[in-house]
This record gives structure tokens, C-alpha cells and sequence, in this order.
């Protein structure tokens, strides 16, 4: 059965230039190139894009969410990294 | 026939085509194989009757009777009518309906490439702009024609016989009429006759990669364009118009 | 972490507003439930075309036409929408279809009414995607993020679908003697289905707490209800017809409409598969499926057949 289906794939719209591509949903095609203009016809209809990714959905990998303590919250007592970690005095300007 | 009344039935006719094909594709909606490709099929429906709304309302100027885009597309009875014998032909299964739009679609491009020479400005202005849309119309049909072919046994089968079968419908297109000419001398329209090597070039590039050959057939069915239909457009009208006829006046 | 841990922790983040994604742990009735839902308003979505589908051909101006094809078409993309929703949970579209197809899972009832006139589509609008835009504008907010993002997909392009409804009515309701009496022949069929679309009354409505307290439904169904009857009742004012309701009166004191009890028989008869259209609507989605597989065989052939003459040309 699953055999017979359409392959998955994962879409992702550049809104307007300078903005990046953002994930918008999937759809099922038989190669990239119908799934770009599936893409172009179901996620576009309304001006959404000018230009469009598509990649098959087996070929993302995506992180353990059981691994999420040890691979996110290490960073969390990182202050260091962010600018209002270091205090300097009023006067001083642009910086 | 004066050169308006050319005019307006040249941009009829083409404005015609646009509708009755939209109509077609338009019983698609719901019914496809795939819900993407029920999409897909929607979009090229409207954008053919955006195309055909363009036509009626600059047919309408052209007239100058005051007369509406629905007065045309919704008050004239079939043999008014000035669409080619392709588009009114039933839908059938999907390799009907994509051996018809692929046909369509190579003559609508090359038709609306001339046509972007014309002398008449408003017609090059909406040849134009369905340019761009009916470039897409033609990769996607020639595409399909390109998976039914060389898919399976089954769809090689089918596809096989909707080309062949609605080969007989594609002879008109390349036909100058009274009006064509009409239209070339003022050097508005196309010669028509001019589209045909570039068409049949087209159309057997694709059906040889598809591995499909070119129908023999040489007898090829006309009317269309003088308002001589099949049967099928009558049963169109039926349901186009019905709201139209059965309450008159009606605003909607 | 066991079972009760990871269920308590489940209910934390749900408390706490935090979405639930794809591969995050989820109680197995949780994703049951959303599977179920989820495909049902997928499949409501997809027959849901075939009522107003079968006036495209019919529709009484070129604008109304391209409007009813737009709307139309959308509900397709909201169909696959939802129908990625549901792949997400780990069923592939085809399976969810065949699960409709085979009559195992169910969608709206309200599609298996017949459009008789061309009013139906002005009230279908109105009233139909009424109801369901006021369903389905908190599940923006449901707990599962991939639902409520498709649904704000949804609900985005759904705006344009109410009011070319209500307009549809509005110029009947303007219109001829014969139009307005169209207008309220459809008002008087769609009224009460319309009702009914927001479920069981509460008293009977088993699933409500449990998907409550997940955030899957954020209101109850008399809630939803209410507000529905509330908003619809001054728009027929306005259109100038009459709700089919002896018991609709405006409560002051309530500060909301009071209203009369749908006939729930009815409901469940239609669910049980016997309204007007049932058998109709499930041949037409089954003849669709069946009709297009070699369709969807062909292009799997070629697809194939193209990747390995690709791979032979990289070889060499």
C-alpha cells in the first residue's frame, strides 16, 4: 500500500527577497520537479512567494526531543554570549 | 464584414475558447486523481476564464452596444458561439482531458505569441499577460503527456487513444476564415496557417519523448469558428446559462 | 522517565501553553484522538467540495464563477492541509483516505445535504463556513502545533469564503420577489444542519472533557453554539428573512438569543449514513480515488523510470 503512495515532501517559501525561506507545510509529488510546481500551485495561490524549496521529507533529519535537555539547555547559563551580560557605565555611547 | 465586425468576432472567438475550456476544466474540481493535481487543474480553469473575462469585455467595447461580459458569455445561443471543436469536447478520464489541454495549450501559446505583434493594442496588452500564464499551462500538460506516456501500459494505452482520438479537432486551429483574414490584413490578427510548423514541431518533440507517435489521421473536423458545433456544447449552454434564462433581468 | 512521569510532564506542557510537536512523547489516546479529528476535518473539507462543486458549472455570472472556483479549490488545499497535519502522526494520506472511502471514518454531516438552488451556495457560505470558522478559529490554539498552524493557514484564506456567502445572499435578498424567496427557502434547509454542525449538546457530548483539559477544543459545543445563533441572527435581520426558529427571541437579560432545541434525531440518522446525499457524496470520493489510480501509478512509472536512467547516466 504505502508503496503505491506519492513520496512526501517538505515545502519552504521565500516571502520576498532578503527574507529567508521559511518552512509552509508539505505536499506528495513524484520528483522534485512536481513538487516544486505542486508547491507553486497549493502554496501560492495568494501571492505567498517568489521563490520555493522543496526537499523530501525522509531525507531531514531531525534531533531527539528526549534529547533535548542535553542538547539545548547547556546553553542557557551561557550569559556570557549576550551583549547585557557586561555592564558599562551610562555615559558611554554607541556600543 | 466591416473591420469591427471582424474584430469583435475574433476576440469572441478567442474569448469563447478561454470560457468553454474553463468550463471543462471546472468539472474537474473535486474529482481529480490527486489533490495537488485537483489543484493545479483549478488553477489553469481560472486562469483561462480570467482570460476569457478580459476577451468578453474588450469584445463589449469593440461592439459598443453597452453590453456586458456575462451578456456575452451568458446570452448568446450555441451557434454565436465561435470556440474551436477542441475545447467543448467532454473531459472523459484524465488522459481526455490532458490530450486536449495539451493541444490547446501549444496552438494558445503560439497564438497569443503572435498576437503580442498586434497592431491592436488592447489585444496585445491581453495576449501578454495570458502569455505568462498559458507558458505554464503548456509545461504542465506536456509534462503530463510525458508520464502517461511512459508511465505504465495502462496510461501509455490511454493517452494513446485520447491524442488519437481528438487529433481530428486540432486541423481547425491552423484554418484562416473570413475573419482571419479580415484580421491579417489590418494586421491585427495572425496568419494562422504561419503556427502550424512551429505547433506540429512542438507537439512531436514531446509525443516522441513520451514515446507516443504523432496521429495519422488526415481528416480534420471544422466549424467551430463559424458557430457549427458537436452536441456537446449545447448540454454546456444548458448549465452555463440556466440562472441566466431561467430568471432574466436578474442581478446575481 | 515512566509512564506517569512522562504523562504528568505531557499535562505540564499543555497547561503551561506549550505546543506538543511531532516527535515530542504524547499519551497514545492523545495522538488517537487527534488522528481521528484531524482526518475527519480533512475529509469534511474534501466532500465538502462536492456540494458546491457541482454549481461551478452553473454559477449565474463569470464573477461569482471564479469566486465559487476559488473557494472551491481552497478547500482542497485546506483538505491537504489538514491531511499533512495528520501525516505527521504517522498515517499516510492514502491510509486516512481509505479509511473515508470504506466508510470507517466519518466527516461533516452537514455535506450530505443536497445544494438545490443556487441560494444554497450564498447560504452554504454564510452559515456553513460560518460554523466553521467559529470551531475553528481557537483550534489556532489547540495544543498540537502542527494542527494549529495548518489551521491558520485555514482560517486565513477561509476569510473571503463567509463573505462572498453573505454577499451572495445579500444581492438575492435585494434582488426579485422570486430571488428572495429563493434566499429563504435556503435559509430554511441550511438553518437548523447548521446548528447541528457544533455536535451534541454538552450533556451528551463524551469526548468534550478530556479534549478540553488537552486543549484540543477550547470551547464546548453549546458554547460555540451560542455564539454562532448570537452573530447569524441580526445578519438575517439585516438580509430581511426569517430563521426557521419559533423559540428565536432576543433574552435581555441573558444578554444572548434564546433558541430552540435542533432536532437531534436527525443528526444522529445522518451520521448513521442515511441523509439526503450520504451514499451519493461517498460514491463520488470513491469514484474520484479509484478513477485516478492509474493516474498515480503512471507518474510513480515514470518518476521511477527518469531516477534510474539518471543514476545509469551518473554511473558512466
Amino acid at each position: 500500500m504505502s508503496k503505491r503512495s506519492w513520496p512526501l515532501w517538505e515545502v519552504f517559501i521565500r516571502s520576498k527577497n532578503g527574507l529567508h525561506h521559511k518552512h509552509v507545510g508539505s505536499l506528495h509529488a513524484t520528483d522534485s520537479q512536481m513538487a516544486l510546481e505542486n508547491a507553486r500551485d497549493v502554496y501560492t495561490r495568494r501571492n505567498e512567494g517568489i521563490s520555493i524549496w522543496v526537499v523530501e521529507s525522509k531525507s531531514i533529519t531531525a534531533s531527539d526531543p528526549a534529547q533535548g535537555e542535553e542538547l539545548f539547555e547547556p546553553a542557557a547559563d551561557k550569559i556570557y554570549r549576550h551583549p547585557t551580560f557586561y555592564k558599562l557605565p551610562d555615559e558611554v555611547k554607541h556600543i | 464584414m466591416s473591420t469591427k465586425e471582424a474584430l469583435f468576432d475574433y476576440v469572441i472567438r478567442q474569448a469563447d475558447n478561454c470560457l468553454i475550456l474553463g468550463q471543462r476544466l471546472g468539472e474537474w474540481c473535486g474529482h481529480g486523481p490527486v489533490l495537488e493535481q485537483d489543484i493545479a487543474m483549478t488553477n489553469i480553469a481560472l486562469d483561462l476564464i480570467g482570460q476569457s473575462r478580459s476577451l468578453y469585455q474588450y469584445a463589449a467595447d469593440v461592439e459598443g452596444k453597452g453590453k456586458t461580459e456575462d451578456d456575452l458569455a451568458y446570452l448568446r445561443d450555441v451557434w454565436q458561439f465561435k470556440n474551436l471543436l477542441l475545447v467543448e469536447q467532454p473531459n472523459q478520464d484524465f488522459a481526455y482531458t490532458i490530450a486536449r489541454q495539451f493541444y490547446f495549450d501549444n496552438f494558445n501559446f503560439l497564438f497569443y505569441q503572435a498576437l503580442t505583434e498586434s497592431a491592436d493594442e488592447q489585444l496585445k496588452a491581453i495576449a501578454q499577460k495570458s502569455l505568462k500564464e498559458v507558458r505554464y499551462h503548456v509545461k504542465w500538460s506536456s509534462d503530463w503527456i510525458l508520464r502517461l506516456g511512459d508511465g505504465t501500459d495502462e496510461s501509455h494505452e490511454r493517452i494513446n487513444r485520447a491524442i488519437t482520438d481528438l487529433w481530428s479537432y486540432t486541423g481547425e486551429f491552423f484554418n484562416n476564415n473570413e475573419v482571419d483574414n479580415a484580421m491579417i490584413d489590418a494586421k491585427i490578427g495572425t496568419d494562422l496557417t504561419g503556427l502550424k510548423p512551429k505547433w506540429e514541431q512542438k507537439i512531436g518533440s514531446i509525443l516522441e519523448e513520451a514515446t507516443l507517435e504523432v496521429p495519422a489521421g488526415e481528416w480534420m473536423q471544422s466549424g467551430g469558428k463559424e458557430g457549427k458545433h458537436s452536441e456537446h456544447l449545447g448540454y454546456i449552454l444548458a448549465d452555463l446559462q440556466f440562472l441566466q434564462r431561467a430568471y432574466p433581468g436578474a442581478k446575481w | 522517565m515512566n509512564t506517569t512521569e512522562l504523562e504528568r510532564d505531557f499535562q505540564n506542557k499543555i497547561d503551561n501553553e506549550i505546543r506538543i510537536e511531532p516527535k515530542d512523547w504524547m499519551p497514545d489516546n492523545y495522538r488517537q484522538t487527534l488522528i481521528r479529528q484531524i482526518s475527519q476535518h480533512a475529509h469534511s473539507e474534501i466532500v465538502g467540495m462536492l456540494p458546491e462543486g457541482n454549481w461551478i458549472t452553473r454559477a449565474p455570472s463569470l464573477r461569482r464563477k471564479v469566486a465559487l472556483l476559488a473557494k472551491v479549490q481552497d478547500e482542497a488545499g485546506h483538505g491537504l492541509y489538514l491531511y499533512s497535519a495528520t501525516e505527521t502522526l504517522g498515517i499516510e494520506r492514502d491510509e486516512t483516505i481509505e479509511d473515508l472511502n470504506s466508510g470507517k471514518a466519518k466527516y461533516s454531516s452537514i455535506f450530505n445535504y443536497p445544494t438545490l438552488t443556487w441560494a444554497d451556495i450564498g447560504a452554504i457560505g454564510w452559515l456553513v463556513d460560518g460554523a466553521a470558522i467559529m470551531n475553528q478559529v481557537p483550534l489556532c490554539r489547540c495544543s498540537y502545533g502542527p494542527y494549529a498552524r495548518a489551521m491558520v493557514r485555514v482560517c486565513k484564506e477561509e476569510s473571503f469564503h463567509q463573505r462572498q456567502g453573505y454577499e451572495i445572499m445579500l444581492t438575492l435578498c435585494r434582488g426579485s420577489e422570486a430571488q428572495k424567496n429563493m434566499a429563504q427557502d435556503a435559509l430554511n434547509r441550511w438553518w437548523w444542519p447548521a446548528l447541528m454542525m457544533f455536535g451534541p449538546s454538552d450533556s451528551d457530548s463524551p469526548h468534550t472533557a478530556q479534549s478540553m483539559k488537552w486543549k484540543i477544543k477550547r470551547f464546548t459545543n453549546d458554547e460555540l453554539r451560542q455564539k454562532f445563533v448570537d452573530i447569524t441572527s441580526p445578519q438575517a435581520d439585516f438580509l430581511g428573512i426569517s430563521i426557521p426558529d419559533d423559540n428565536l427571541k432576543w433574552n435581555e437579560d441573558e444578554g444572548h438569543y434564546d433558541f430552540g432545541e435542533p432536532a437531534w434525531e436527525e443528526f444522529y440518522d445522518v451520521i448513521r449514513g442515511n441523509g439526503p446525499c450520504n451514499a451519493e457524496r461517498l460514491n463520488a470520493r470513491k469514484k474520484a480515488y479509484n478513477e485516478g489510480s492509474w493516474v498515480r501509478e503512471a507518474a510513480l512509472a515514470y518518476a521511477k523510470k527518469k531516477s534510474n536512467s539518471e543514476n545509469l547516466v551518473q554511473v558512466a
